[in-house]
């Protein structure tokens, strides 16, 4: 079956989901950066779950749960999505993505990397929440907009039915999802400040130790321990989970940090306030903090050294970076837009 | 992070099949978009990532040769999968996908589950049928 190409903009995202947003907006006459996405989405955020082992290492995050970015977005945006799952029929999610693909509608679709036939080998783990966008078919193969690739791609029905029931961890299930309708009177100065206040309390205010600048403390806390409770190697190894979920691919670099330092630049400009410049510019200071506890940490695993000495110096910089975001925050909830 | 501190530590992790997009300030304080290469940490971690993988498939390989491991594990393990993975993929009961990783069980699979297997491990079915370990080392 052949379905005509929809005229759809592929433009590249430090993160899936921001990009898929903001490809999909567009395509509905929304233009919005990469930047604003996330920060609209609040998608900055930090997590750290001791208790829950992710590729044999506690899981730390910091994004929030897949999907709440377009969660929070819709919200912000008055936006209508629709969005479906098809458990346990991959004919009927195949399907159901033909047919809106026929009516001229780009599908969001979450998929699993390890089998994504285009996607750079060393990357494909198995890891089950990135999105992607088709936006066309020819010769069994369908066009995809994936915003970590450079250019669009191609995808057989073969391998894109595999990715969509991808096995293991936050399984995808066929979820796949398109915009219903946009409201084009949306008000973003609004959405803006309802935003950041959203943000800044869920690092401030969440209850319990391990979310927000009190979940950056539990792991420096944590990482403080780890030679002791641990032999070298799950030591380093865990300490290279941390650096994965930091810079791997899709944070922009530093968790997030400076994508948001950018968000708040652009909403500064927009909303004419010096404050929100100022903290645009410690939130760029915050992000080289984290990036410096990156080379430091990357030293530690590399040297394979176990000793005390080198985790306690890293857990120090981290407490600082605690510190640091939680008078960042604070000072972000109280202000005044 | 300045656009000029930009990280450039190629480590091949994208094929050349694209860049890491980041976002720094430039000269006159604004942010862009860049296109990075690569961080040093984190090609460190991704490095290290993989050769946990190399070294859990180099043991399953000899433990298959020792006869303890059935040759499913060897490549579950080059899939970086669990037995729970698996399971999952097979549309099998756990317990059944244990029985069928070990070495003693392996000659009285049948030829159709094994075709599954090698479909879910992306593998020829007669890797699995007429298993050689010196084609794996």
């Amino acid at each position: 079956m052949e379905i005509e190409t929809i005229d759809f903009k592929h433009s590249m995202a430090a993160h899936c989901e921001n990009g898929v947003t903001s490809n999909l907006l567009r395509y509905y006459g929304i233009e919005l950066s990469e930047p604003m996405i996330f920060g609209l989405g609040s998608g900055l955020f930090f997590t750290y779950l001791p208790f829950l082992k992710l590729n044999g290492a506690p899981v730390s995050s910091f994004r929030p749960m897949p999907g709440r970015i377009f969660h929070r977005i819709n919200k912000v945006l008055g936006i209508k999505m629709k969005v479906s799952s098809f458990r346990s029929s991959p004919q009927k999610a195949m399907q159901a993505l033909d047919s809106l693909l026929t009516q001229k509608t780009p599908v969001g679709m979450v998929v699993g990397v390890y089998h994504l036939s285009y996607f750079p080998a060393p990357l494909r783990f198995h890891f089950n929440a990135h999105n992607i966008v088709a936006y066309g078919k020819k010769n069994g193969q369908y066009l995809i907009s994936d915003p970590i690739m450079e250019n669009p791609e191609w995808l057989s029905e073969e391998d894109l039915k595999r990715v969509r029931y991808a096995k293991g961890t936050y399984k995808p299930k066929g979820k796949m999802y398109s915009i219903e309708s946009v409201s084009q009177d949306y008000n973003l100065p609004q959405a803006i400040k309802k935003s950041i206040k959203y943000t800044a309390m869920m690092m401030v205010k969440a209850p319990g130790p391990v979310i927000g600048y009190r979940g950056i403390r539990l792991l420096a806390k944590g990482i403080e321990k780890w030679p002791q409770k641990y032999d070298a190697k799950k030591a380093s190894r865990y300490l290279g989970s941390v650096i994965r979920m930091q810079e791997e691919i899709g944070t922009g670099g530093a968790g997030f940090r400076f994508l948001y330092a950018a968000f708040l630049q652009e909403s500064s400009k927009l909303l004419h306030s010096d404050k929100l410049a100022t903290l645009s510019n410690e939130m760029t200071e915050i992000g080289d903090l984290w990036r410096t506890f990156a080379v430091n940490a990357g030293r530690v695993v590399k040297n394979r050294t176990s000793n005390g000495e080198s985790y306690h110096s890293i857990s120090e910089e981290l407490k600082e970076i605690a510190l640091r975001e939680k008078d960042f925050f604070t000072k972000l909830y109280q202000l005044k837009l | 992070m300045k656009v000029e501190d930009m990280p450039k530590d190629d480590a091949n992790a994208l094929e050349g099949k694209t860049s890491f997009i980041q976002y720094a300030v430039d000269k006159e304080g604004n942010y862009v978009q860049e296109k990075s290469p690569g961080f040093e940490p984190q090609n460190i971690a991704l490095a290290q990532a993989w050769d946990e993988v190399k070294e859990r498939t180099a043991s399953a390989l000899e433990e298959v040769i020792h006869g303890d491991k059935s040759p499913i594990y060897f490549f579950m393990c080059k899939e970086m999968m669990d037995v729970k993975i698996l399971a999952e993929y097979m549309n099998l009961p756990r317990w059944r996908v244990k029985k069928h990783l070990k070495g003693k069980n392996f000659p009285e699979i049948n030829s159709k589950i094994l075709q599954e297997y090698a479909k879910v491990l992306s593998i020829d079915s007669n890797d699995l049928l007429s298993f050689e370990a010196s084609k794996w080392r």
